[in-house]
Order: structure tokens, then C-alpha cells, then sequence
């Protein structure tokens, strides 16, 4: 119970800081609309409506990855600002839950990006849903958290590194493909309807809880590395 | 009661040595003022009494036990504020204070407004801290400390942005501070260090003079 709680205040820490400054959010969100918009003028979605559905799961993960990296790299420089960091590994309070209320808060955040990115994504692309809609209720999440959790690990891993805004896209990417094609998988599944997402989902959920278990267990070695 | 015990520690950065076969007793209860030379090691002896750096060599032990497993014991205030600059200081304090309680604690411990209006400030003061002058800053930096109530203080140049006026404040709030009963009835031990000597020395019960990261003498001051 005292976990959680713990858990609690660095999230509610996160979310007001962001309601502060909007950092993330914002260059989150203006990055994947300028995605969805200069896809669409390149393709030409509206003329074509089977590419734009086979594609645009890709486009939606790939431009979600790119954009998350930005906000991740962002939540950790806040703790390197004025040492705040030498603060939180003098708390007595357990180093995972820092990591995760600030990969809960992350979560939050890629997933207002979703909601506000999906309607118009659906309009720029022209797109219906062939398959099962019910399903993205379960892909979204799933793929938001393989997003998030290890982009937040890693973005503390390399938090002492000179050129950290490099390091991560460079640790992330290779480390997230198997995940990412998992959720273009599913998504093209459901937005086309010719395969089922089912098997996509259920690498996303293996993937989320072995990289949660191992991010949990290995974080306090990376926050109390001098 | 020893607070602390250095037994020829070495840390090195790469291969600079910012302290060499440091060998120090830090008596429990007493004030520690540490003086030396930009770069004597000063701030590097109280990261690692803060268990914030671990030696290279040698063995160091605070409050009996090893350093970076003292964080309920020990409050650290470095040159940097460690605050975050777009929450209020009432909010810094708060979430500090809230991490380091456990579910047993008084509800009297450590409170952030208390602290805020011993250091001076207004606890309501509805600004960011990025929005405070930097002596502001330090003293909302120091409130943090002594919300934490810790039986060990270490304070890295505490007085460098006050004013002379902020700083007497400030040396009464420690000599306070000393005074302030523990819940496990230890004394407090304060270590700190600073460029004006001058104005610390009242407080200080021990100087430790340091030079190039090397231990040179440790005399007992008057007020001793």
C-alpha cells in the first residue's frame, strides 16, 4: 500500500509539472501531426483506401516512437535540473517507484497524444475499420506501455550520457522493433481485416511484462550510478 | 557515539584523486566546519558521507552503517537547490517530505510549512520557485533539509547566495536546529562547508581543514 502511494505521488508530481510547463505534450503532439499530415500529402491516402489502410498502422507506431522519445528524454532532464536527482536517490523511498510513476505519467501523456491524433488520422487517411474495432481497445494500451516503458528505462540509462538526446533513439529503436511490429501487425489486422490481431497482441503482452519486470529490477542500479 | 568514520578513502574521478587516504572521526552531536580550497575535495568528502558517491578505497561507515543505506538519517543541501523549479516551494517540500515518510511516522514530522516559515518564507507564496531570487531559492533549499529532520545535516556552502542579515538567520535556525529533540534520542550532527569562515566559526564546534584531498588538521573551536 505504501508502494503505491509512493508510486502516486511521482505520478501526480509528473502530471503537474507537465500541466506547468506542457513540454511534452505539446512537441508530442506537434510532431505527429506534422507526421500525419506529411504522409498523407505524400501518399495521397483519400485515392487510394487499401494502401492507406495497410500502411497507416506503420505510420501511426512509427510516428508515436519517434515523437515519444522527445517527451521521454524530457521527463528525465526535469530530474537533472538543479541536482534534483541526487534528492530522489537520497529518498528512502524505493527507486521503482519513481520509475514507475514517471513511466505511468508517460503513459498518460503518449496516450492523450493518441486520442487527439486518432480522429484526425482517421480523416487524413481516409480510413474504416474492416476488422475487429473492439481490438484496439486492447492494442493501444499495450503498445503505448512497450512505447513508454522502455523509452523511460532507457532515457535514465543514458540521463549522465553527453549526447543522451542520441543515445536513446539509438538504445530504443533496435530494442522496440520486435514490439513495434507487433503492433503494426495488429493494427494493419484490424484496420484491414485480413488477418486476426490476436497474435500480435499477445507478443505486445509478453513483451510489456518481461521489459516491465526487468526495467522495475534493474532501475535502482541505474539511478544510484555515480 | 560516532557520526561517521573515514578510514583512508580514496575517490577518484578518472585519475584525478579528489581525496587521498582520507582518515577522519566525526564525533555524533557535534558541528563540522569543513574548510579547504576550491577543489580541496569538500564537497566530494560530503557526497560521500551523503552516500551519493561510494569510495574508491578505504571504508566509510555513517551512523554505523554504510552511507547509502542512511537516507532516513541524513538530509544533504549541495550547491544545486534540488527543487523543481515549476512547483512551488510549499509543493517541493510537501512531495519531499510526503517520500520520506513511512507509514508509522508522526504526523508531526518534518512540516513543510513549519520549515518554510523558520527559513523565513511565506508558505502560501503561490510562485513557482524558478521565480524566486536565488537567496530565496537557498532558503527554501535549507527548509527542505530541516523538513526531513535528519540526524545528520550536511550543508555544502549554505551562506553563498544570503545576504549578512539572511545568514545570522540562518546560523540561529542551526543553532536551533541542534536542539530539536530526535525521536531515537541521538544527538544531531551538522557538517558543513563554507568560503566565509568567519561567519560560520560560532556555530562550528570542529574545523577540518582540507588541502588538495588530503586530511590536514582537525582543531576544536571555542565554542567547543
Amino acid at each position: 500500500m505504501n508502494y503505491l502511494r509512493t508510486v502516486w505521488l511521482h505520478l501526480e508530481k509528473e502530471l503537474r509539472l507537465e500541466f506547468r510547463s506542457r513540454d511534452a505534450l505539446m512537441g508530442m503532439l506537434f510532431f505527429t501531426l506534422l507526421v500525419v499530415v506529411v504522409f498523407s500529402l505524400a501518399f495521397d491516402p483519400t485515392s487510394q483506401p487499401t494502401l492507406a489502410r495497410q500502411i497507416a498502422g506503420g505510420l501511426l507506431w512509427v510516428g508515436l516512437l519517434f515523437a515519444s522519445t522527445t517527451a521521454l528524454n524530457q521527463s528525465w532532464s526535469r530530474e537533472m535540473r538543479n541536482g534534483v536527482l541526487d534528492a530522489q536517490r537520497m529518498s528512502p523511498s524505493p527507486p521503482s517507484a519513481l520509475f514507475l510513476g514517471k513511466a505511468l505519467a508517460n503513459f498518460l501523456f503518449v496516450t492523450i497524444v493518441e486520442v487527439v491524433l486518432a480522429p484526425i488520422f482517421f480523416i487524413f487517411f481516409n480510413l474504416h475499420i474492416l476488422g475487429q474495432a473492439s481490438m484496439l481497445l486492447a492494442l493501444l494500451p499495450l503498445g503505448t506501455w512497450a512505447i513508454v516503458v522502455n523509452g523511460t528505462f532507457f532515457a535514465a540509462l543514458g540521463l549522465r550520457a553527453r549526447s543522451r538526446e542520441l543515445l536513446l533513439p539509438l538504445i530504443l529503436f533496435p530494442i522496440a522493433l520486435p514490439a513495434l511490429l507487433a503492433m503494426i501487425s495488429a493494427a494493419t489486422g484490424i484496420l484491414t481485416g485480413e488477418t486476426e490481431p490476436q497474435s500480435g497482441l499477445r507478443i505486445l503482452g509478453i513483451y510489456d511484462t518481461v521489459y516491465t519486470t526487468v526495467s522495475l529490477l534493474l532501475f535502482e542500479t541505474i539511478l544510484s550510478a555515480e | 557515539m560516532q557520526a561517521a568514520v573515514l578510514t583512508n578513502v580514496t575517490k577518484l574521478y578518472g585519475r584525478f584523486a579528489a581525496l587521498k587516504s582520507f582518515s577522519v572521526t566525526l564525533e555524533a552531536g557535534a558541528v563540522y566546519l569543513v574548510l579547504g580550497e576550491n577543489g580541496a575535495g569538500k564537497s566530494t568528502l560530503l557526497r560521500l558521507l551523503a552516500g551519493l558517491s561510494l569510495p574508491t578505497r578505504g571504508t566509510l561507515t555513517v551512523l554505523d552503517g554504510p552511507a547509502n543505506r542512511q537516507q532516513r538519517r541524513v538530509a544533504y543541501m549541495s550547491h544545486a537547490t534540488m527543487l523543481y523549479d515549476e512547483l512551488t516551494a510549499m509543493e517541493n517540500l510537501t512531495y519531499y517530505t510526503k517520500l520520506r515518510k513511512s507509514a508509522g511516522d508522526c504526523a508531526c514530522m518534518g512540516s513543510p510549512e513549519m520549515a518554510l516559515r523558520a527559513v523565513g518564507l511565506d508558505p502560501h507564496l503561490n510562485k513557482p520557485v524558478s521565480q524566486y531570487s536565488q537567496g530565496m531559492r537557498q532558503r527554501v533549499s535549507l527548509a527542505r533539509v530541516l523538513s526531513a529532520d535528519p540526524e545528520m545535516l550536511l550543508l555544502d556552502e549554505p551562506f553563498s547566495n544570503l545576504d549578512v542579515h539572511s545568514v545570522a538567520q540562518m546560523l540561529d535556525l542551526l543553532k536551533d536546529f541542534r536542539t530539536w529533540p530526535l525521536a531515537n534520542g541521538h544527538p544531531r550532527t551538522i557538517v558543513l562547508t563554507t568560503h566565509q569562515a568567519e561567519l560560520a566559526m560560532p556555530l562550528a564546534d570542529h574545523v577540518l581543514r582540507i588541502q588538495a584531498g588530503e586530511f590536514v588538521s582537525m582543531e576544536a573551536t571555542q565554542t567547543a
